[in-house]
């Protein structure tokens, strides 16, 4: 496996890179909206670290899961915090992991519910192997090559971590 | 003619106060003698009955068959088949059935089907009234021509006090004894379950104590009044057994009855709502069931009975009140007065009196006992047999049962019916 | 009682009145009375219906089950009960089936479980059901097919679980979700009302500090103390510093019955005016299942008054029963799945 940076490093990274693709797209005054739960602890950080004006929103996308009858309603359902409407607004949607791509399908379906951003840009802090949809992140902190059966799992919110672990059999 | 010889039982007859290993002879379907010999009598047939109880056969003081009328439900051919497989002998119907017993004709129709069943007697009760609606008397002495062992208006309320009474008076001027099942029906209004905690957590229609005991009590003032013989069915609270005694002890020519299921069951039992526990009158709470099991053992309740209901799959499919109340209860009746035994509620001699020479005295049939030339009508019991109740193996053609998977021992081995074997388990 | 030690469980008898509503992982599976729910349980549902009261404030309508056909089976008029269970279903996005069967008709011929039978043959996911029998959404979901789920709207005088629950929810909306500090009366017609039933059971659960039941005999059930409540027949004293006072309707039909006089001496007696609320806390709060009878058992002035939430209840009714069809649709996966995630 290959080695992991600690959160917090690749946060800097991604703000970064973030505020540089800001500043190349002509958006200013975004609004930023984090993915419960990890998600959320990254964009607190983020709206910090960017110094973002718009309150922080955040996203609980499980009333727009797919696989809902499979595994049931989840236990620790947030609600979301969004503003009223999202109409014409540039949206930072930022989650921990990106894989298979179907939480940031859920969280466009919820976002659009609300209404029709101008944009929206997509930051991970680790883009790794396993898409299963033409979803791609913008600004990335880290890029992982996993196997199917390995898996990692932002743990938090203080301190951050990786928790990384083997599945008994490959989903 | 035919001789039969039951050898080494242990022979319990309650009538003659005997209980000890000896041997019963039969002849022409009489009981010829009992005794450990009787000189000169030779046996066409022996049964072996070590280890087993011999005992008269049972008398069910409350039976439905469900014909005529309900045949869907079961007739008489598949119920006394049951009965004698439960080691009961003679079976007493109330008048309720479709036509209503209150004309010599369908007494007669009655003799007629159980004579070709050629299983379990029968005996009917005949309509109080006509029809049993409470307004007129029945024929009372063409009913006891006919051979009506009493009068009862089952479960139909009778409004019109005069007419009671007067009914009343009627039945005692004929010698005839009238049946009782107490229930006052503004009271128990369209209820299904005891009034208690039970009743109030489900929030099912209420029945309260004193739909019984108001009525027992109105019906004991008509009976002084009267003079006549009466039998109260199938008690159900701890007050009315207290009443009974009251009534008794003041030298009131009354007795009553419990059914078997009323002496195990309580309101608890329904709480999830099953419908097989949907009886009337209902189940109430452990104090009156303990008090009814009192009543048995200290001699205030004289009769032990099955309330046998019979009912088709759908009539328990339902909800709760919906449901149609009772048991298909032959099969059980023996097995639950057994559990009593064997639990140490009562003993064995009790039992037996209340299921066989008691019943028989109240309806005044010569049977019920193994006196010299009574009819031959045993039950031989294995009382060792450990089993279980499987509903679906009921020979009843009712399965509604709430004793389904209850552990028993102690199972009928034979049945005679007028010195005729004519049940054998094996 | 029955002598457990000798008797052999079986599913004719052997299953308790509300584990039944548990699958094998102890997730809500049928929702038919609170009885027997855990403190956790309730406190999830409630929890759940907070963020669905959030998305009824947003957007709306969510895909949750979104392919799920959802029945109203309601065998007793009531429009207003079925409405909030459509509204709910529908901003869930399942599709949803009404069917008002009087029952007459179903005595004239069709068994319940014929009506069942075909439903199910539809492909349905859930009943919900309204009854005039106590037992009958037990009765159904012990019948029904093991995929779908019963919810009770109503039966008898038995419960009605998601009123109760919505009941509870806007409780702790004013008063906090610590119920020990709370003294709650219930007034009215105890006897014949299913809601305050469940409300006892749900208040019990969430360990309420006093549950008070106020009303004259003849509309007390018998026993009733034995569900964990003190009795009043004065209002007076009964709603003595109470922080919720609940007022259960009242019935035309009652005077029938010989359970009571008349209306007018009812009003007199047991009615909650302006004057009697000043008995309660001063902050206390007003409740009612709806349908009001101004005049009879509540003063328009008490229902529309600043201390009444009435149509709040209305409001967290929706987001209650979103709440407890996610929770008993979603417990149908098997604990295999549970372990697969996507991310």
């Amino acid at each position: 496996m290959t080695h992991v940076a600690k959160p917090d490093q690749l946060l800097e990274k991604l703000a970064t890179d973030l505020n540089n693709l800001l500043e190349q797209r002509g958006i200013d005054n975004p609004l930023m909206v984090g993915i419960h739960t990890g998600g959320a602890w990254l964009a607190e950080k983020l709206h910090a670290l960017l110094n973002i004006k718009q309150p922080l929103a955040t996203l609980d996308i499980s009333f727009y899961r797919d696989d809902f009858s499979r595994i049931g309603m989840n236990p620790q359902v947030k609600a979301s915090r969004l503003p009223p409407q999202v109409e014409n607004i540039h949206i930072i949607l930022v989650d921990d992991v990106l894989q298979t791509g179907r939480t940031i399908r859920a969280a466009m379906n919820e976002l659009f519910d609300y209404g029709r951003p101008a944009s929206i840009t997509l930051a991970c802090l680790i883009e790794r192997s396993g898409r299963e949809l033409p979803i791609q992140a913008d600004a990335v902190g880290q890029i992982l090559e996993l196997n199917d059966h390995e898996e990692i799992k932002l743990t938090g919110p203080e301190p951050l971590a990786w928790e990384i672990k083997r599945l008994d059999k490959a989903p | 003619m035919s001789r039969l010889l039951i050898q080494n039982g242990r022979v319990i007859d309650p009538a003659n106060n005997l209980d000890q290993v000896t041997n019963i002879y039969i002849s022409d379907g009489k009981i010829f003698a009992v005794g450990d010999a009787c000189e000169g009598f030779q046996a066409d047939q022996t049964i072996e009955a070590t280890g087993h109880y011999v005992i008269p056969g049972i008398v069910d003081i409350c039976a439905r068959l469900r014909e005529p009328g309900l045949e869907y439900k079961a007739d008489i051919a598949s119920e006394t088949v049951a009965a004698t497989s439960a080691g009961i002998t003679t079976l007493c119907i109330p008048p309720d059935t479709d036509p209503v017993i209150d004309e010599p004709a369908v007494v007669e129709l009655i003799h007629r089907k159980v004579k070709n069943a050629g299983h379990a007697n029968v005996v009917a009760l005949g309509a109080l009234t006509l029809g049993l609606k409470g307004e007129y008397l029945s024929e009372m002495a063409a009913l006891k021509t006919a051979g009506c062992v009493g009068l009862s208006n089952a479960r139909s309320p009778v409004h019109n006090t005069l007419v009671i009474s007067r009914a009343f008076e009627y039945a005692a001027t004929h010698n005839m004894t009238v049946f009782i099942e107490a229930n006052d029906p503004w009271l128990s209004n369209k209820g299904c379950a005891h009034e208690g905690p039970v009743s109030t957590r489900l929030g099912l229609p209420p029945i309260p104590y004193s739909a019984e005991t108001a009525s027992i009590a109105h019906y004991l003032e008509l009976i002084t009044d009267t003079n006549v013989r009466a039998h109260f069915c199938r008690l159900s609270c701890a007050r009315s057994v207290e009443m009974i005694n009251q009534a008794k002890t003041m030298g009131l020519n009354v007795t009553a009855d419990v059914s078997a299921h009323q002496l195990h069951l309580t309101e608890m039992d329904i709480s999830s709502f099953n419908s097989q526990c949907h009886v009337i009158p209902p189940l109430r709470n452990q104090r009156d069931r303990d008090a009814l099991r009192t009543g048995i053992s200290h001699n205030i309740l004289s009769a032990i009975c099955s309330d046998h209901q019979p009912h088709e799959i759908d009539a328990k499919q339902a909800p709760f009140p919906a449901t149609e109340p009772g048991i298909s209860a032959l099969e059980t009746l023996l097995p639950l007065t057994l559990r009593l035994v064997n639990d140490g509620q009562m003993n064995l001699t009790t039992a037996i009196s209340k299921l066989t020479k008691e019943p028989a005295e109240i309806l005044g049939i010569n049977r019920g006992t193994l006196s010299q030339n009574a009819a031959a009508d045993i039950c031989i019991i294995n009382p060792a047999t450990e089993w279980t109740l499987d509903a679906n193996s009921l020979i009843s053609q009712g399965r509604n049962t709430p004793f389904h998977g209850w552990n028993f021992t102690g199972k009928v081995s034979q049945t005679l019916i007028d010195g005729k074997v004519i049940y054998s388990a094996n | 009682m029955v002598n457990k030690a000798t008797r052999k469980t079986d599913n004719m008898i052997g299953k308790d009145l509300w584990n039944i509503q548990l699958d094998n992982n102890g997730n809500l599976k049928h929702l038919l009375t609170i009885e027997g729910l855990s403190t956790e349980m309730l406190t999830s549902i409630l929890d759940t219906a907070e963020t669905f009261a959030g998305v009824n404030e947003s957007v709306k309508k969510v895909p949750l089950l979104r392919g799920k056909t959802i029945v109203n089976l309601f065998f007793e008029a009531s429009t207003r009960t079925r409405t909030t269970f459509e509204l709910a279903a529908k901003r869930l996005s399942a599709d949803v089936l009404n069917i008002n069967i009087s029952t007459s008709a179903t005595s004239k011929g069709e068994s319940l479980l014929d009506t069942l039978r075909n439903l199910e043959a539809m492909q349905c996911d859930m009943f919900i059901v309204r009854h005039e029998s106590s037992g009958t959404a037990h009765f159904i979901a012990n019948h029904v097919a093991p995929h779908i789920s019963v919810l009770n709207a109503g039966d008898g005088r038995h419960a009605h679980p998601t009123q109760a629950l919505l009941d509870m929810f806007t409780i702790r909306r004013n008063k906090g979700a610590d119920f020990g500090k709370l003294r709650v009366a219930i007034v009215g017609d105890l006897l014949h009302s299913r809601v305050a039933r469940s409300q006892i059971h749900a208040l019990n659960i969430l360990n309420t500090g006093e549950i008070r039941v106020v009303a004259p005999k003849t509309l007390l059930p018998k026993d009733i103390e034995q569900m964990g409540v003190s009795v009043y027949h004065d209002i007076q004293s009964g709603i003595k510093d109470a922080d919720v006072v609940i007022m259960l309707r009242l019935q035309k039909e009652r005077m029938q019955g010989a359970l009571l006089p008349s209306e007018q001496e009812y009003f007199q007696l047991y009615g909650l005016t302006e004057e009697r609320l000043k008995a309660a806390k001063p902050d206390a709060i007003v409740m009612h299942p709806g349908p009001i009878n101004r005049g009879v058992e509540i003063d328009s002035t008490v229902a529309d008054g600043p201390q009444s939430v009435i149509l709040n209840q209305v409001t967290y009714g929706i987001a209650v029963r979103m709440a407890v069809m996610s929770m008993t649709l979603g417990s149908h996966s098997t604990s295999d799945d549970k372990q697969r995630k996507s991310s």
